[in-house]
């Protein structure tokens, strides 16, 4: 497929021979998808002003990707291994708290 | 004066169902062909095509409609791929065997397991018995040449038969290439309106779809064959008579470069093309290898096949499906049973490569040329050899 | 580029349009009387993720060959942020050129990311949001004429027209601005 090479851990199944793929081509290690690295996809990234977040978890609930976790304060904040920068959590924020910005080029 | 535009292939498979006005597409979606049906789809609801449009909810539907429509007597149209062409294949020996000639699209794609979206023989021989005259096209163009030439063919009184136009999946159906679309008035001259002999028609009542027992089976099947192995007649006429009008011409059987070629490279579909770039190549090189492209399916060409390959010494053959615990290559046995009976035949051997849109390239084919050389001579334990798997 | 056929392999993410301008710009050379085409790397979609697209362009005779494109002559990078997570620049042949959206200067380019070869740069993103499109695609299209000249900006007129209709005009407003400020360094 892609000859530009993609830093991301699927393609280590491109080197795989006849004999070490699994049975049936099946995925044996459960919930793997999580090594996949989707915050390569975003082209910005939330960034949170706590001083105006209310703790209202609305952002953790709208989050498609379920990647907006509580930090030890009690304040919910994207994991940006996972964040694909889609910007819902900035749009649905009831204080305004969350800024879609550009990532460092 | 016909244009010449940069189309995506499948747009244009859509708009040669409507240069041919077509009465009814019946369809249900499915990767790669989907662009095909949205076109249609779109230019229905905008008024650009007369014709009803039926959204279905599977393709075994999509199929059973196409019936309907057709022994009603509308021009009838539809495509699919892959999982769709599988999901419709009780149905399809139906459209067949009840002589009714619904032109379809197949955008060629590799069956799951696993899933795989792209590129490869496989659906297409899963349906190799079914009585579809079938014809693989090489590009675009002959896309689009092709779908508007299904119509008069299987319309045509002497076959009255349902016709499938394979294309790949992705290498064609979803690439941008220059597209020369025939004017509408010139598709009106080309193709008479369609005039089934026995149209359901509550006037004259038939039945269609009869119960037929060990005594009468036979002979309905036998009439069958024989329009379909008389079709080549009438492809090999439609195809003349097109290239008269439009200056493009087609035939069962391709030969590039086969002049004095010691070896023989056969390939189907738009691997063609990548491969007459490998046998330029090679030719420069001095090598003395040509190229045959299969096009004409259903019926199989036996004659024109054993004519192409008589000089040669050896025939790569390389398949884009793979028949599990047989001889391998489906177009390959196909051809080593061609040749069968003659005195003087080239050693053959089969090659499965391109599986689930691995690409071929042209270093590829060269590589593949000399493996098989090489086979040629020695032999092998294998009946055939997979090209490209990682060991 | 002294070969008649010309490579060239687009960059961008999901919804960026990489797919578009890889087809308006073989529909234009194919309007020139050229042989071109246009296709994606065929991947589901999927907004935001890493997308290529590719052309082929020959001014003179037919293009056969339907494998992929392994070495391209000109690569062209919609999103800056793409060089951080691939070589973007695998497979580039000798000589060839990278084109990128970008406020950084060519030679500031090449250090950041690491390119020896021929670089093109301009700030797509500025232009196309200064002209009111939301998309840097067909911006870039003015870029890979500059440095290459594989087809005219006159002659991406018919398919912008086609595809864009009411914003056409726009979006070549913006094409002809990239077209003056890129910056191509040898």
């Amino acid at each position: 497929m892609a000859k530009a090479k993609v830093k991301t851990k699927a393609k280590a199944e491109g080197e795989l021979s006849w004999k070490e793929i699994e049975i049936g081509c099946f995925i044996t290690e459960p919930g793997n998808a999580t090594e996949f690295r989707t915050g390569d996809w975003r082209s910005r990234k939330p960034v949170v002003d706590f001083s105006k977040c209310n703790k209202c978890t609305l952002c953790y609930y709208y989050c498609p990707e379920g990647c907006v976790a509580k930090t030890p304060e009690g304040y919910f904040e994207a994991d940006l291994f996972y964040c694909k920068g889609c910007g819902i959590c900035a749009e649905e924020c009831p204080k305004d708290a969350i800024t879609m910005v550009e990532e460092e080029k | 004066m016909a244009k010449r535009v940069g189309l995506e292939v499948s747009v244009a498979v859509g708009d040669a169902a409507k240069l041919a006005n077509v009465d009814v597409v019946a369809a249900y979606p499915i990767t790669p062909q989907t662009h095909i049906v949205e076109h249609l789809a779109e230019l229905v609801a905008n008024g650009e095509l007369r014709a009803a449009y039926i959204p279905v909810e599977s393709e075994h539907s999509a199929m059973s409609a196409c019936l309907g429509a057709s022994a009603v007597g509308a021009r009838t149209f539809t495509a699919t791929a892959s999982q769709g062409l599988e999901l419709m294949h009780e149905v399809l020996y139906v459209a067949s065997s009840l002589r009714l000639p619904i032109v379809m699209a197949v955008a060629n794609r590799a069956l799951s397991a696993p899933i795989s979206i792209w590129c490869d023989h496989s659906d297409a021989m899963a349906v190799r018995d079914t009585g579809w005259i079938q014809i693989f096209v090489e590009n675009g163009q002959e896309a689009v040449d092709n779908v508007i030439c299904a119509f008069r063919i299987g319309e045509d009184r002497r076959v009255l038969l349902p016709v499938m136009i394979h294309l790949d999946g992705f290498s064609l159906s979803h690439m941008i290439e220059p597209i020369i679309l025939p004017e509408q008035s010139e598709v009106d001259r080309f193709l008479p309106p369609y005039n089934p002999p026995l149209p359901l028609d509550p006037e004259k009542p038939v039945t269609v779809g009869a119960f037929a027992p060990p005594f009468i089976y036979t002979e309905v099947k036998w009439a069958q064959e024989m329009n379909l192995e008389a079709a080549k007649e009438v492809i090999s006429e439609c195809w003349q008579e097109f290239g008269k009008t439009f200056g493009r011409y087609y035939s069962p059987v391709e030969s590039y470069r086969t002049e004095g070629a010691k070896v023989l490279l056969m390939t189907m579909g738009s691997l063609s093309e990548t491969a007459m770039v490998a046998v330029d190549k090679m030719r420069s090189e001095g090598k003395e290898v040509g190229l045959i492209k299969l096009r004409l399916w259903r019926p199989f060409p036996f004659a024109e096949l054993r004519q192409a390959v008589k000089d040669a010494e050896v025939l790569i053959v390389l398949d884009r499906a793979l028949s599990f615990g047989g001889p391998g290559g489906p177009v390959c046995s196909e051809v080593k049973a061609a040749l069968y009976r003659e005195a003087k035949r080239p050693a053959v051997v089969g090659f499965v490569g391109g599986l689930g849109g691995r690409d071929i390239s042209m270093a590829d084919f060269e590589e593949m040329v000399s493996q098989g050389i090489k086979i040629a001579q020695t032999g092998s334990e294998r009946e055939f050899e997979i090209f490209g798997v990682r060991e | 580029m002294t070969s008649k056929l010309i490579e060239i392999r687009w960059h961008g993410r999901g919804g960026q349009g990489a797919v578009t301008s890889a087809e308006l710009v073989a529909q234009a050379a194919i309007n020139e009387g050229k042989y071109a085409q246009a296709f994606p790397s065929f991947t589901p979609e999927r907004r935001g993720a890493p997308v290529l697209a590719f052309n082929r362009i020959n001014s003179e005779e037919p293009i056969r060959t339907r494998a992929e494109v392994y070495q391209p002559d000109v690569v062209i990078i919609l999103d800056a942020t793409l060089l951080t997570i691939l070589d973007a620049t695998s497979g580039l042949k000798d000589g060839g050129i990278v084109i990128i959206n970008t406020k950084k200067s060519v030679e500031q380019a090449r250090a950041e990311f690491g390119i020896s070869g021929r670089v093109a740069t301009v700030d797509a993103s500025k232009i196309a949001q200064e002209a009111g499109v939301p998309a840097v695609n067909t911006t870039m299209i003015g870029a890979l004429i500059k440095a290459t000249n594989v087809i005219t900006l006159e002659g991406m007129k018919e398919p912008l027209e086609r595809r864009f209709a009411r914003v056409a005009e726009r979006n070549f407003k913006a094409m002809e601005r990239a077209y003056r400020e890129t910056v191509i360094g040898e």
